[in-house]
């Protein structure tokens, strides 16, 4: 079975994500594989969901078949498209968000390197204003 | 009641608008470097000692005294909200602070740590304000054997006592004795493992051993387990207690500072012991309601250590101003930085240079009313900082590393000493040797050997001549039960409360 590859985040970017992915993988008829990740390399890091953020995310996809995944890794875009590979992917969803070119240089944006580099078709989704 | 006079004066002087623009640069340095774990004051003052070498010895002083105070209640906040101790001090509150933020109340966490530690801070100064010119009168009158004898016992004790392993604790010691011995001998001018090398036989710079150890050893450490998993932070608005909380605290502020100044005075040193205390000390009186809250966050399991921890902080300062005795690894670092300056420390350092010693003390006054208005309503601010990424932070930290090392002497070859010093570092993080006894090795390793050549001056060579003086056989006395304790203890009964400190140490590297 194929999967609809969800690129998330604990936050508002993430829930637009995660909302286009489910209706996607309705679509169809794929499952929902939802990756978190983060570079490890800072001690707190906010886009790295804690246990609560992810029991929550399980609670709302009740219904779709679905899996989560968290890594840590140098490249968590690399990671992203690594998973789907592994899954069978056909799609990636991930929330974009504004950045400045100094916040791209210190932060790196991994939206930006997924839509660049990922084999597979990316979808970019903005939450609602 | 004359000291009192002399610390107006102090205050007086230290009230200038460049001192407190120093005392605050120092304060905020301090927390900054309190928050983030593995980076502590000792290192930011090594980092710092080449910038200040063009201040006045006194504003270099007051910076480092409030990076001191700063770290320690910076080390706090991270505590409390990642429960990762930000220094060894705080490893005690993480336990209950922890708990506490979990259930919704860091910020009244905070507003202990932070009170708490303002007034066992300002009693603490205070207190070392009547015993530094007491214990430096005493010390004047003492020879080059009790001396030798005291400096022995702090190695010692700093070695044995403190830290997970004796055999590694000695292990630093020694290495750090012989890294001190590098150079010219002080008394006949003769090279010394300087392998034909005019650098070494030069004499090596404290800020490149430091430096190396601390800041490149710590930063190679980091780059070797880069990646771990985040942490979550609690998120925490404007600490705060209600009235509940002050009454529950008061009696754990007033009792950390009891023990911790005692345990900071002696050359025995450290936070880590007074703070334990004090946890188990509060635990054990805990009544009612708050017996059962122990373990799932008590606001005195906070308070205690905390103020536990600027006491022993304060408390340092005795030896320090009065015996010249470092006894952390913060202390000895500003001890070689008040050598850098020209000053001896030692008995006669509250005569000859009074007037920089009332400053300082003042200036801890001062820096700790800082530490208090710049802690209470910037806790949200400092928890920012843990989101830095590791790469660009300790970048930084090695290119100031880079520069200190560099600027001391202008030399290339220091930069090969600190990468050596730093390979060195970073082999006893992964060996798990304690710092502390190292750096002590390489600061009172060539005073400990100019007092020791004295006193066999004195005796005409006779070893007689080490124990001819009542001070230094009670010492000696003091050193052998300090080494037999342990041992005895362990057979009387098991389960000492030290297993459980050098537990919770480990916890804290």
């Amino acid at each position: 079975m194929s999967a609809v590859v969800v690129a998330w985040t604990p936050d508002r970017f993430g829930t637009a994500a995660v909302t286009y992915g489910v209706a996607e993988a309705r679509l169809r008829d794929a499952r929902l594989v939802v990756v978190n990740g983060s570079r490890g390399d800072a001690l707190v890091d906010e886009e790295y969901a804690g246990a609560d953020a992810l029991a929550d995310l399980d609670r709302e996809l009740e219904g779709v078949e679905h899996e989560i995944r968290q890594v840590v890794a140098a490249d968590v875009a690399e990671a992203v498209v690594d998973v789907a590979a592994e899954v069978d992917g056909v799609l990636v969803v991930v929330g974009v968000r504004h950045r400045t070119t100094v916040g791209k240089l210190l932060m790196g944006s991994v939206a930006q390197r997924l839509v660049l580099e990922a084999p597979l078709p990316v979808v970019c989704v903005k939450p609602p204003r | 009641m004359e000291s009192l006079g002399l610390l107006a004066e102090g205050l007086a002087a230290a009230a200038t608008p460049e001192n407190l623009l120093y005392a605050a640069i120092g304060v905020f340095l301090g927390t900054f470097v309190g928050v983030l774990p593995g980076i502590g004051p000792a290192m930011a003052v090594a980092l710092l000692l080449p910038v200040t070498f063009g201040l006045e010895p006194t504003q270099a002083l007051i910076m480092f005294a409030g990076i001191y105070y700063g770290g320690m209640y910076g080390g706090s906040t991270t505590s409390i909200l990642l429960n990762t101790p930000g220094e060894s001090s705080s490893v005690m509150t993480a336990i209950e602070g922890n708990k506490m933020a979990k259930k919704g109340r860091a910020a009244q966490a905070l507003a202990t740590s932070a009170i708490g530690s303002f007034i066992a801070g300002t009693i603490g100064t205070l207190l070392v304000v009547f015993f530094a010119p007491t214990l430096a009168g005493v010390a004047v009158r003492m020879g080059a054997p009790s001396y030798f004898a005291i400096m022995v016992l702090a190695v010692v004790l700093v070695s044995a006592v403190l830290g997970a392993s004796r055999m590694r604790g000695f292990i630093a010691l020694f290495l750090g004795l012989a890294i001190g011995l590098v150079g010219m001998d002080l008394n006949t001018a003769q090279p010394r493992l300087s392998f034909g090398l005019p650098q070494l036989a030069d004499r090596l710079d404290i800020v490149v051993v430091a430096v190396g150890i601390f800041a490149l050893g710590e930063a190679l450490w980091v780059a070797a387990h880069l990646r771990r998993r985040p942490l979550e932070v609690i998120p925490v608005g404007r600490p705060w207690m209600g009235r509940d909380d002050w009454r529950r605290s008061w009696g754990p502020w007033a009792r950390g500072t009891a023990l911790g100044f005692p345990f900071g005075a002696v050359p025995a040193g450290g936070a880590e012991t007074p703070t334990f205390l004090s946890y188990v000390l509060e635990r054990r009186l805990a009544t009612g309601p708050a017996a059962e809250e122990f373990g799932q966050g008590a606001i005195e399991g906070v308070a205690g250590p905390e103020a536990a921890n600027n006491a022993s902080a304060a408390g340092t300062f005795v030896p320090l101003l009065a015996l010249g005795l470092p006894v952390t690894a913060t202390a000895s670092i500003m001890l070689a930085a008040l050598q850098s300056y020209g000053i001896q420390p030692g008995p006669q350092l509250m005569g000859e240079h009074g007037d920089l010693v009332w400053t300082l003390l003042a200036s801890l006054l001062i820096g700790n009313a800082l530490l208090l208005l710049l802690n209470l309503p910037l806790a949200p601010v400092w928890a920012q900082l843990l989101r830095v990424p590791r790469p660009q932070l300790y970048a930084g930290i090695l290119f100031f590393a880079a520069l200190g090392a560099y600027t001391v002497n202008q030399d290339p070859f220091d930069l090969g000493l600190l990468l050596a010093f730093g390979l060195l570092g970073f082999a006893m993080r992964r060996f798990g040797l304690p710092v502390l006894p190292l750096v002590l090795g390489v600061i009172l390793g060539p005073l400990m050997e100019t007092k020791f050549r004295e006193a066999l001056q004195i005796s005409d060579g006779s070893l007689w001549g080490l124990v001819d003086e009542p001070v230094a056989v009670v010492v000696y006395v003091v050193i052998g039960l300090a080494l037999l304790a342990p041992t005895l203890l362990r057979r009387i009964g098991r389960g000492t409360p030290a297993a459980e400190v050098v537990e919770h140490e480990q916890v804290g590297r």
